[in-house]
C-alpha cells in the first residue's frame, strides 16, 4: 500500500527544493510568514513546558516537532473557515487566530481558554479522541447548506484513526460530500503505543480509500508540502468537490504530556535523525538568500515580547469566579441550579 | 381533557384527532414549515418515514436535504449534528430506539451536554434527540430500554417524556425551540394507544412543568410516559377500594417540577413513585430526594417505589413481569395508605 501513497516532499532535510514545480509559488513573503509562525508557536510551546515545571500552569502536551504540520495547514485556511483541534493543536489554533493569553489560560484550567475571538470559528480543543471529526463534518455540512465557500478542518493524531468517530466522521463526509479537510498528524506514537501496534495498515492515507476520499501522505515536517497540499485540499473543498484526507508524517520531539517520560516507551536514539522542521526551513532560507540576521533578531525580540506579555496577562487575569461554575451550563438555568449556586455562594461568602 | 380544550379555545385553533406518533410527526412538520434551520436526521427517516412512521411523508414535503436519511451511525449522527447546531441549524435527531443511543453516549456526554459551559456560552447546542423508549410492545432484545437516568445525570441537558398526544406535540415544539439540548423520550407503547384532540399549527407545553392529572387525597402517585396510563389504572382500582389517589404526570424528567411534587405530597402525606427503568440509580431516587428536601415532615408513611427490577430489560416473553403493573402499584398504594 505504501507505493500507492508515496510520501510527498517539496524540500529535503537540507532545505533543497526537490520538486521544482513549486519554485515560483515559494517567495520570500511566504517563507518568512511560515518561519515566523513556526518560531512563534515553538516559543509558546517551550514557555508552556517551563511554566508547567514551575507549577504556574497545569499538565501540558507539547507539540514541538510538529510546527510545520500545524502552521502549514493553518495558514492554508481563510479567515471564515472552521478549525476543530485536539489538545495538541494549540500551535494551529494560535496560527489561525486564537489569543495567546487565552491559550495560556486554557492550560491553567480556565474555561476562558476555550472562547475564541469574536467571529473566529475555532472550536475548543477536543480531549476525547476523534470526537471532533464528526463536528467538523457537521459544521462543513452547514456551510455547504448555507451555500458559502467556507470549509472546516479537523486535526487528529494517529491513534484517533482507531476510534469509531474517525470512521463515522469520514463516512459522513464522504456520503454528504462535505467541504472538510481531515488533517492527520501521524507523529508515530499515541502516548506510548507506536504506530505499528496501533494498526497493521502501512499508512493512514489508505484509510481514506475505503471512503473514496482523496487522500495523500506527506512529509509533515516539510512545511511547503503541508502548506501546498492543504491548499489543494481546501480549494477542492471550496469548489464543491468534497472532503480530503491528509496524512502528515511528523515526529513529536518530546513527551505526550508533561506527565510522562518518553524514554520509558521509545527506544534510545529513535527520532535522533529527524531534522527539526524549523531547522529545515532555516536551511532553505540560507540556501536561497532569505536568511536575514537582522530580521531574525527583530522577529525573535518581538515574539519574546509577545509571549511574555501574554503570560503576564494570563497571570494578572482576574481569578475564576465561582458563579462561572453555574452560569453557563444552560441558557436559562433551572431553579435547582440557581438554588445550588445561591446557597453555595452564601456559604463561601459573597464578594 | 377539559383544561386542554379550554387552552385550545383560548388560542382559537382548530384541532384534529391524533395519536401520539402522529402528534410527534405534526410537531416536526410544524417546525419544518416555520423555521428553515430545522433539520431532521436519522436512520430510515426518509422514504421509510422512520421505523415507527414518525417522519412519514416529511421527506416528500421538505426534501432530502432537510429530512436526511443518514448512515447507520449513531455517534456520527449526533457528532455531525453538533457541528450543524453550532453553525446555525437546529437538528432534530432520531435515535431509532433508546437502546440504540449508547454508541452516541460519548458525543452526548463529552460534547452535547457541556459545550455551552466550557465555552462560557460562546457555542451552544440547540439539538433535540428524539428516541422511542420502553417495553411492552413485544420488540426484540435491546429495543425496550428506558435509559432516562443516563441523561438526567448528565448536567447541561434537559430530558422530556410526554404521556399524551397533546403534550407530545407541545413539548416537542418547545424542545426544538429550546436554546439547549433536549432528550425527547417517546413511549412507544403509547404511540398509537389513544387519540386526542390536538391543535393544528404551533403551540408549546412548558418544559420543566408537570401536571396533576387526577385530584385525590390519600396518596400521590408520580409517573411519566408509558407508566401514566398504568398508574391511572391502579388509581382507579384503589378508588374502588376506597383510597383516593392524586396522580402526577411529570412530563419533564430534568429539571423536575419540584413545586408540583411538594404541593401534592404535602397534601396527601404519602407517595408512590412509578417508573419502568430499574430501581437502583433510577429517577425515583431523585424524586424521593425532592420529597425529602421539601416535604419530610408532612409524610405519614415511607415512600414506595414501583419500578422495573434490577435486571436487564428481558426478552419480551417476560416483559410483562418486568414492567410495573397496576397490581404492583396497588400493592404499594395499600402499603402506604395502611402504614
Amino acid at each position: 500500500m505504501e507505493e500507492h501513497f508515496p510520501m510527498k516532499k517539496i524540500m529535503d532535510d537540507q532545505g533543497n527544493l526537490i520538486d521544482s514545480s513549486y519554485a515560483n509559488d515559494i517567495d520570500e513573503d511566504l517563507v518568512k510568514k511560515l518561519y515566523y509562525h513556526m518560531s512563534r508557536i515553538r516559543l509558546f510551546d517551550r514557555k508552556a513546558i517551563s511554566l508547567q515545571r514551575q507549577g504556574r500552569i497545569g499538565t501540558y502536551p507539547p507539540f514541538e516537532g510538529q510546527e510545520a504540520s500545524q502552521v502549514g495547514s493553518a495558514l492554508a485556511l481563510d479567515t471564515d473557515d472552521w478549525l476543530f483541534p485536539t489538545y495538541r493543536d494549540h500551535g494551529a489554533m494560535l496560527t489561525f487566530g486564537s489569543e495567546m493569553t487565552r491559550t495560556f489560560l486554557y492550560w491553567n484550567g480556565r474555561a476562558e481558554g476555550c472562547v475564541p475571538p469574536e467571529g473566529k470559528n475555532i472550536f475548543p480543543a477536543a480531549v476525547p479522541i476523534a470526537t471532533q471529526i464528526p463536528h467538523a463534518v457537521g459544521a462543513a455540512w452547514a456551510e455547504k447548506r448555507k451555500g458559502t465557500k467556507n470549509i472546516a478542518i479537523a486535526y487528529f493524531g494517529d491513534g484517533a484513526t482507531s476510534e469509531g468517530d474517525f470512521h463515522e466522521g469520514l463516512n459522513f463526509a464522504s456520503v454528504f460530500q462535505t467541504p472538510t479537510i481531515l488533517f492527520n498528524q501521524n507523529n508515530g506514537y499515541a502516548i506510548s503505543v507506536p504506530i505499528e501496534k496501533q494498526m497493521h495498515s502501512k499508512t493512514i492515507a489508505q484509510k481514506g480509500l475505503a471512503y473514496d476520499i482523496p487522500s495523500v501522505r506527506i512529509d509533515g515536517n516539510d512545511v511547503f508540502a503541508v502548506y501546498f497540499e492543504t491548499k489543494k485540499a481546501v480549494e477542492r473543498a471550496r469548489a464543491g468537490e468534497g472532503p480530503s484526507l491528509i496524512e502528515a508524517v511528523t515526529w513529536r520531539t518530546g513527551a505526550h504530556t508533561t506527565a510522562d517520560d518518553p524514554s520509558k516507551y521509545r527506544p534510545v536514539g529513535q527520532g535522533d535523525n529527524v531534522v527539526h522542521p524549523i531547522e529545515r526551513l532555516e536551511n532553505y532560507m540560507k540556501n536561497n538568500d532569505f536568511w536575514d540576521e537582522t530580521w531574525i533578531a527583530k522577529m525573535e525580540a518581538e515574539l519574546t515580547q509577545e509571549v511574555e506579555s501574554a503570560l503576564e496577562a494570563m497571570e494578572e487575569y482576574p481569578p475564576a469566579k465561582p458563579e462561572d461554575l453555574f452560569d453557563h451550563v444552560f441558557t436559562n438555568p433551572p431553579s435547582q441550579l440557581v438554588e445550588q449556586k445561591e446557597s453555595y455562594l452564601d456559604l463561601i461568602g459573597r464578594e | 381533557m377539559n383544561v386542554k380544550m379550554e387552552k385550545q379555545s383560548e388560542q382559537k385553533q382548530t384541532t384534529h384527532q391524533l395519536t401520539m406518533v402522529q402528534a410527534v410527526s405534526d410537531a416536526m412538520k410544524t417546525m419544518l414549515e416555520i423555521d428553515d434551520t430545522t433539520l431532521l436526521l436519522g436512520e430510515d427517516i426518509g422514504k421509510n418515514g422512520g421505523v415507527f412512521r414518525a417522519t412519514e411523508g416529511l421527506q416528500e414535503l421538505f426534501g432530502e436535504d432537510r429530512v436526511v436519511d443518514t448512515p447507520l451511525s449513531e455517534a456520527g449522527i449526533v457528532g455531525t449534528a453538533v457541528g450543524l447546531a453550532v453553525n446555525g441549524f437546529k437538528p432534530v435527531v432520531e435515535m431509532q430506539f433508546m437502546g440504540f443511543v449508547y454508541p452516541a453516549y460519548d458525543q452526548i456526554m463529552t460534547h452535547v451536554s457541556r459545550l455551552r459551559m466550557k465555552t462560557m456560552g460562546r457555542f451552544s447546542v440547540p439539538m433535540v434527540i428524539r428516541t422511542p423508549y420502553g417495553a411492552g410492545i413485544r420488540a426484540p432484545e435491546i429495543h425496550s430500554d428506558s435509559a432516562e437516568t443516563i441523561f438526567t445525570h448528565m448536567p447541561g441537558i434537559k430530558v422530556v417524556c410526554p404521556a399524551t398526544p397533546y403534550d407530545a406535540k407541545g413539548l416537542l415544539i418547545a424542545a426544538i425551540e429550546d436554546p439547549d439540548p433536549v432528550i425527547f423520550m417517546e413511549p412507544m407503547r403509547s404511540y398509537r394507544a389513544q387519540r386526542e384532540e390536538v391543535p393544528t399549527g404551533k403551540y408549546t407545553v412548558e418544559i420543566g412543568k408537570g401536571e396533576k392529572i387526577q385530584e385525590g387525597t390519600d396518596v400521590t402517585i408520580i409517573a411519566w410516559g408509558a407508566m401514566v396510563p398504568v398508574a391511572m389504572q391502579a388509581a382507579k382500582q384503589a378508588e374502588e377500594r376506597g383510597m383516593s389517589c392524586e396522580v402526577l404526570d411529570l412530563k419533564t424528567l430534568y429539571p423536575l417540577d419540584r413545586d408540583l411534587i411538594a404541593e401534592s405530597v404535602q397534601k396527601t402525606g404519602r407517595a408512590v413513585i412509578v417508573h419502568e427503568a430499574h430501581g437502583t440509580g433510577g429517577l425515583g431516587n431523585d424524586i424521593l430526594s425532592v420529597i425529602n428536601d421539601t416535604s419530610f415532615l408532612y409524610l405519614r408513611a415511607p415512600i414506595e417505589r414501583v419500578t422495573g427490577f434490577d435486571v436487564p430489560v428481558p426478552f419480551f416473553a417476560l416483559e410483562e413481569h418486568y414492567l410495573p403493573s397496576p397490581k404492583r402499584i396497588l400493592q404499594s398504594i395499600e402499603k402506604v395508605v395502611h402504614f
